[in-house]
């Protein structure tokens, strides 16, 4: 597998990767052979990373679901601190643990067992949306990284982008935040690292005119994917999500139907706020698609619960450190398992 | 930050405004809101829990329930409890001992650590220091040019980092070259860093050993949710904070982590960064933060920002034109001019007591400004000052001179005469927001 990751490494920046002809098909399995590799050791590291939170919170809470007795008022209070501190959100905690509290008033016995299987789905039936392939169906395929300043777009792009390198894509970057200092240079540095080109204008250009550059070179070079990365916004700030739209307008003028999918990224340390990102970010463009970043710290981005839920979005990838094949695909049961003790 | 907090609460003391005497009973259900509230704005469990003990204890005591005014005692209490959780008095920055003095900066990844350490810079530049910038982030791509890019935008000299250099080496180093440069403040941004990250944090802790920093200062992102207490009281634990700057205040963010990471390390709170702008770094009052909370507006911050930012003297003249109601459009410019000084209308607004969600929500445009500045411009003196001259051919030409449109030119004057008006009858609080409604609707 090394030596497949080093070849693929090797190849000249800018030079086109043959289609790969093992290419999977764009619906499932989506995984080719030594992408599967990755994906085991990577989804590994992600349980390994929320075991450790997992033990933490035994140590400090007990083995709620150790024993299989009946649940009563302060098992629930156990169960709500739990919820809450992963930042599933009082609102959706609510709606959770209301039956069981019900039940438990009324006098009706309910085991922990019952109850931890009754919310493992409830909480599965949330992240349950309806996924579209990926990448998008188009040639090319036109995705915007989009989210408020510092969840890690730049990084992400970058995994992004290797990882359908390595399932045989052609690959293009578009620097579109023209704002924050250095981040040209930042997502360049990624692109040589990746083996991408990075299409880019001076500082301070109108990022639309980026987008309109970019998307015109990937239309005369055949790219397959593009992906561009937005300057971080937050999403009161009106300006900056009007600009946001007018990069929305340009892609589509260049390529009827553009940006196929906006991918709102997500830090996973992020509280109760990430639900008002989804939503004013929602308003200004279509969002298709959610991507969790930092879930290799302690954080258990529950939030990600309530807002793939609210808005209808399927999350993609989880983010797990600062290396371009720190990406895993996102795995509802190994979540919910992971927010559940 | 914190505008769903205070309207809750304000929903909350409305109800119980209207009671003669509270019972047990009114102050439970009136601390389940706050705990919501709380647990709403992020605030950890467990420090919602201690923190609703606290007010409960005081509540049911005598103070609340025999008071006569029971809802506003129970305001005071939780009022009080804030600031206590906040911190007594807001802690200024150490800038004691040998020169240079070293600043560590700490965080996570994109919490806002290299932009709050040229803020910061900027900050420190305004006050008479003479502040020197380390770029110590060997590993994220570009984040030294990033450094180097902002040092030279806030005018601050930056140490010229070798990205192959360790950050234990660099800190070193940039000291010694602070010192021949006679910098009496280093200012070094480290790396973003797990907090689990035993080896990042070992690093950290390195830099600290060798720098002695007189502050360690913990950039935290005001949207991060439970987990910044986890976060906290690592950094605290195994580099050892000495305060905390809170970034990305003005979103939408209920930034309950401030009362989080200020329970679990003691920390205060020193900075809080509120805007894109360099500038927008403020000294953190945790009395007119817990005023903010409840929507009691912050006048003073709003005050101390104007100072800043308008010439004293100006602003005299300006004052004794309105009181004799001359205001012109040559006063309008001038205005313009020291608004856009201010920051953005959005943000002066916030502070203004009484000014609702709405006018925070609306739409404003601050390139508007700029437009409305070149109108003037382009008029002559004569018209300036009587506009009443302006025919449809002054209109033309004034448009043609701005870049603008004979529309653009009348909405101009339209808003103008519609301020007059308003400056006229501005008199009392209730006059304040209806001007403030006024301006952004005149935009």
């Amino acid at each position: 597998m090394l030596k497949w990751f080093r070849r693929k490494k090797e190849e000249a920046p800018g030079t086109q990767p043959e289609r790969a002809p093992e290419k999977a098909p764009l619906s499932e399995p989506v995984i080719s052979q030594p992408q599967q590799e990755t994906k085991k050791n990577l989804w590994q590291k992600f349980k390994d990373g929320l075991s450790k939170t997992r033990e933490r919170l035994k140590d400090s809470l007990g083995e709620l679901f150790e024993i299989d007795r009946l649940v009563d008022q302060a098992f629930l209070e156990e169960l709500e601190e739990i919820l809450i501190t992963a930042d599933i959100g009082i609102e959706t905690v609510n709606r959770l643990l209301e039956p069981s509290r019900k039940k438990i008033l009324t006098g009706e016995p309910l085991k922990v067992s019952e109850l931890r299987r009754s919310l493992r789905e409830e909480m599965l039936q949330m992240l349950t949306v309806p996924t579209p392939p990926f990448p998008p169906e188009a040639s090319p395929a036109v995705i915007f990284f989009i989210g408020v300043n510092g969840v890690g777009k730049t990084t992400t792009l970058a995994k992004v982008a290797w990882h359908l390198k390595n399932r045989g894509f052609s690959v293009l970057a578009i620097a579109a935040d023209t704002f924050r200092a250095a981040a040209i240079e930042q997502l360049e540095t990624w692109g040589n690292r990746v083996g991408i080109e990075v299409i880019k204008q001076a500082p301070g250009a109108d990022p639309g005119a980026v987008v309109y550059q970019g998307l015109q070179a990937a239309k005369a070079r055949g790219t397959e994917v593009v992906l561009v990365d937005t300057a971080g916004r937050l999403h009161t700030k009106y300006n900056l999500m009007e600009e946001l739209k007018k990069m929305v307008r340009v892609a589509d003028k260049v390529i009827p139907g553009a940006p196929h999918e906006n991918i709102l990224v997500l830090d996973a340390t992020t509280g109760q706020n990430a639900v008002n990102q989804a939503k004013l970010f929602g308003e200004a463009v279509k969002l298709h698609s959610l991507i969790i970043t930092k879930m290799d710290g302690t954080a258990k981005g529950g939030i990600a619960v309530t807002v793939a839920h609210l808005f209808k979005l399927p999350i993609r990838f989880v983010g797990l450190g600062e290396k371009m094949e720190d990406l895993a695909p996102f795995e509802p049961k190994a979540f919910v398992d992971a927010l559940l003790p | 930050m914190f505008e769903n907090l205070s309207e809750r609460l304000e929903g909350v003391f409305q109800r119980l405004r209207g009671k003669g005497k509270l019972t047990k009973d009114d102050v439970e259900r009136g601390l389940r809101e706050v705990r919501l509230a709380l647990l709403e704005a992020d605030v950890n469990y467990r420090v919602v829990k201690n923190f609703v003990d606290r007010v409960r204890e005081r509540a049911l005591g005598a103070e609340v329930l025999e008071s006569l005014t029971p809802a506003q005692q129970l305001i005071k209490i939780v009022h009080e409890e804030l600031i206590r959780t906040l911190g007594e008095t807001p802690a200024p920055l150490d800038l004691g001992g040998s020169r240079p003095v070293p600043i560590l900066l700490v965080g996570l990844q994109g919490s806002g650590k290299t932009t709050t350490a040229a803020k910061l810079a900027l900050f420190l530049r305004k006050k008479g220091h003479r502040p020197y910038l380390v770029p110590a982030d060997v590993y994220r791509p570009a984040a030294i040019d990033q450094l180097k890019t902002l040092a030279e935008r806030v005018g601050v000299p930056v140490y010229d980092t070798d990205p192959t250099d360790n950050p234990v080496e660099i800190a070193k180093k940039a000291l010694a070259e602070a010192k021949a440069l006679g910098r009496d403040v280093a200012i070094i941004d480290t790396a973003g860093r797990l907090h689990i990250d035993e080896a990042m944090m070992t690093e950290a802790a390195a830099i600290k050993e060798t720098v002695s920093p007189r502050e360690v200062l913990l950039v935290a992102d005001a949207m991060t949710g439970q987990d910044a207490v986890n976060i906290a009281k690592s950094f605290h634990e195994k580099v050892g904070l000495t305060g905390v700057i809170l970034t990305k205040v003005e979103g939408d963010a209920r930034g309950g982590a401030a009362l989080s990471i200020r329970e679990v390390t003691g920390c205060p709170i020193k900075f809080i960064g509120t805007g894109e702008k360099l500038e927008a770094l403020e000294v953190f009052y945790p009395d007119r933060l817990a005023s903010r909370i409840l929507g009691m507006g912050d006048v003073l911050t709003l005050i101390e920002k104007a100072q800043e930012a308008f010439d004293l003297k100006k602003a005299r003249e300006l004052q004794e034109k309105l009181r004799r109601r001359e205001f012109t459009l040559e006063d309008l410019r001038e205005q313009i001019k020291q608004m856009r000084k201010l920051g953005s209308m959005q943000e002066v607004f916030s502070l203004l007591p009484g000014i609702g969600k709405k006018i925070k929500e609306m739409p404003f445009d601050e390139k508007e400004l700029v437009r409305m500045e070149a109108i003037i411009n382009s008029m002559t003196r004569q018209e300036r000052l009587n506009p009443r001259i302006i025919n449809a051919s002054r209109k033309r030409r004034i448009a043609r001179g701005s870049g603008t449109t004979v529309q653009e030119v009348n909405k101009l004057l339209k808003s103008y005469e519609e301020m007059r008006k308003l400056l006229k009858k501005a008199r009392g609080p209730r006059g304040l927001e209806r001007l403030a409604r006024r301006l952004l609707q005149a935009f």
